[in-house]
């Protein structure tokens, strides 16, 4: 697995020496990046500029993952800066090695990491629930036909109700932007229940309307991974 | 093309790509589409076309795609095209859009049997009556026609979005990496593909780094080397073990504690890699640099070239216009001498790494006619300006010349911006200043 270590300083011993003062530079007056960008009002504005590159990137159909990762992780940097220094744990000894990213997250916002952790792993959670199932698990990618990301899981993960305070308007503004799609297609059509096969194949647009709110909940739980896939409810439960 | 058509969006060229004798050259765009041109030999009659290019052939290589279970359209951008070393009358190539690649070939008739027996001229069957000798048809000359037909298609070995495709001198196998993942294919082979790298963690939340190019060594056909996001590289060896997740080396520079930004990470992100021809050197891109490291030192960099170093001041707009994040291809030279990038405002820049001298060319209709000597161009930070100089701030950035290629052995090169595409000869050497 690759490390996801910082990369290494150019003068090790000047960290051991100088401590705290390396890792929180964006403090430091006379360095000369710091210097150059006023602080506080410039951080914030690159601060939700960050989030917003996050919420368009995750509204794609499919996000292009190295875009994702390399805002997810400029944010973090941008929000560690943020924190007061005094939050910043002490450097911690070289035999663990732990890089500053790990020690910069374990002090930042609790709710903005919970959400953009639980929003990449909503990635981990899509691509199972597509994965067709092969006859060698052993083997590479072949026979395997997914992955991707639908979008809009993740920016509904995100917008939890540990973030609220991020956004401006109130989660009822979100539902408006939801891709039905995933609720028309196939996949969530009971094999049997007396429903009229349509004549195109699958997609139950007729069945929309019968959706009520719990059997929307359910299907939404089971796109979030915390209920197992299992028989769908009929329509008019 | 007429100044009056607006240029379609499928139109940009996404990959250039010369055969491995430069007689070829082949483009790939936006719309799916391959166009190959050929150089034509030079003639004494015709002196003033010595060894231009022309269209030889063009096809669609991939259409739009529409994953129904996901609702996802998949799209048929070519991102990458590799010839394969030919091998006999026929040329090859493999032509990858995001998900699927596909090897076709390329096929020249210029005659065509004619005295069919059974048949006449056009082809409809003869009254048997008529017929009152035998005669063995004969192949006649036809004006040449090229075929192009696909013979494999490698579907369904990625999840995520192929960004490389990399033939193995071996010439029987290649591989495609995308974000997280890497796969060896064999040539003949479709229907399976051998995992050999592959970084996504067991939580996605975990993800940190991704997969931005791949290539395997030139000559040694159980090396290769991927590049991450975070500006590392990772030379591999397929002999060590069945999953190459273990690098043999990892070439990572420190980080400049004095250069250090928000955006530090980002402007690292390694957009492309290239070993030299020698095989000694590798070549990488990032935002702002291009890199060679020799194979033998993993701690930094031999050279680095600074590519656009003005616009270091100016990464929060270009981070805001997410021009931070366009991926520059780089290119040796046949002589590993010299090396090439594009940059914005459609300029392109040289290195000579051995009279450390460089320039920047652009590639525009305005200033380049045909057989016209290339001007160099400079760009003023402030301070003195010259007359000819550009300012930072009139930039276009819009005008990015991600995709450029060299000739394998002479100075030849092709320069793709937007969905023009530039082919320069000789002359190179004399504008370094």
């Amino acid at each position: 697995m690759l490390s996801k270590g910082l990369k290494r300083k150019r003068e090790e011993e000047e960290e051991k020496e100088e401590g705290l003062s390396v890792d929180s530079w964006w403090l430091d007056q006379s360095h000369p990046a710091v210097s150059q960008t006023p602080p506080a009002a410039a951080s914030s504005s690159l601060f939700d500029l960050s989030v917003l590159k996050l919420h368009h990137s995750l509204r794609q159909s499919e996000p292009d993952l190295r875009h994702l990762v390399l805002v997810v992780n400029t944010l973090r940097r941008i929000q560690a800066s943020m924190e007061p220094a005094t939050a910043l744990p002490p450097v911690p000894t070289p035999p663990t090695a732990p890089s500053v990213a790990d020690s910069l997250l374990a002090s930042s916002d609790a709710g903005l990491s919970a959400s953009m952790a639980s929003l990449l792993e909503d990635l981990n959670h899509i691509e199972d629930l597509n994965q067709v199932p092969e006859p060698q698990a052993d083997e590479g990618p072949p026979g395997r036909s997914v992955g991707g990301v639908p979008a809009n899981l993740g920016a509904l993960d995100l917008l939890g109700p540990a973030t609220g305070c991020l956004l401006d308007d109130g989660l009822e503004g979100l539902f408006e932007d939801i891709d039905t799609s995933m609720y028309d297609s196939e996949l969530w059509v009971p094999a049997s229940e007396g429903l009229k096969p349509g004549p195109e194949n699958g997609l139950a647009k007729e069945q929309t309307p019968e959706l009520d709110e719990a059997e929307l909940d359910y299907l939404m739980d089971v796109l979030v991974g915390t209920q197992a896939l299992e028989r769908p409810p009929g329509p008019g439960r | 093309m007429p100044s009056h058509r607006m240029p379609s969006e499928a139109d940009v060229i996404s990959t250039v790509e010369f055969n491995h004798t430069g007689e070829l050259l082949a483009t790939g765009d936006k719309g799916g589409r391959v166009v190959i041109f050929q150089r034509e030999p030079e003639s004494k009659n015709t002196p003033h076309s010595q060894g231009e290019y022309d269209v030889y052939s063009t096809f669609q290589s991939h259409e739009p795609e529409f994953d129904y279970l996901k609702s996802l359209e998949i799209e048929e951008k070519i991102n990458k095209i590799k010839w394969l070393p030919q091998q006999n009358a026929a040329h090859s190539l493999l032509s990858t859009n995001d998900k699927t690649i596909k090897l076709w070939k390329i096929t020249e008739r210029d005659k065509r049997p004619e005295g069919y027996n059974l048949k006449d001229e056009e082809g409809k069957l003869k009254d048997l009556s008529t017929v009152t000798s035998l005669q063995v048809p004969v192949l006649k000359p036809m004006d040449l026609m090229v075929e192009v037909s696909p013979r494999r298609i490698f579907a369904n070995g990625h999840t995520y979005h192929i960004n490389s495709i990399s033939v193995n001198s071996d010439c029987e196998t290649y591989m495609s990496a995308d974000d997280l993942r890497i796969n060896l294919w064999h040539l003949a082979i479709t229907d399976r593909s051998f995992n050999i790298v592959d970084i996504k963690p067991a939580n996605m939340e975990d993800l940190t780094e991704v997969i931005t190019a791949s290539e395997f060594h030139p000559h040694h056909c159980n090396l290769f080397v991927y590049s991450s996001s975070k500006g590392s590289l990772r030379l591999c060896d397929m002999r060590a073990a069945a999953l190459c997740d273990k690098h043999s080396k990892l070439f990572e520079e420190p980080e400049d504690p004095s250069n250090r930004s928000f955006f530090s990470e980002i402007i690292s992100s390694v957009s492309d890699v290239k070993f030299s021809h020698s095989g000694r050197y590798m070549l990488t891109r990032d935002y702002l640099t291009v890199k060679v490291w020799d194979l033998n030192m993993e701690a930094r960099p031999i050279e680095t070239y600074q590519v656009h170093d003005y616009l270091r001041s100016k990464l929060c707009s270009l981070y805001e216009s997410d021009c931070i994040f366009d991926k520059f291809e780089c290119a040796w030279n046949g002589s590993d001498s010299v090396i090439m990038t594009g940059a914005y405002n459609n300029f392109f820049r040289m290195f000579d790494r051995n009279t450390k001298r460089d320039v920047t060319l652009e590639a525009s209709r305005e200033s380049s006619k045909p057989r016209a000597v290339l001007k160099p161009r400079r760009v003023c930070v402030g301070g003195k300006r010259r007359r000819d100089d550009i300012s930072v701030d009139s930039l276009d950035f819009t005008k990015k010349i991600l995709h450029t290629a060299w000739h394998p052995a002479e100075n030849i090169i092709a320069i793709a911006a937007t969905n023009n595409l530039y082919i320069f000869q000789d002359k190179v050497n004399s504008d370094m200043h």
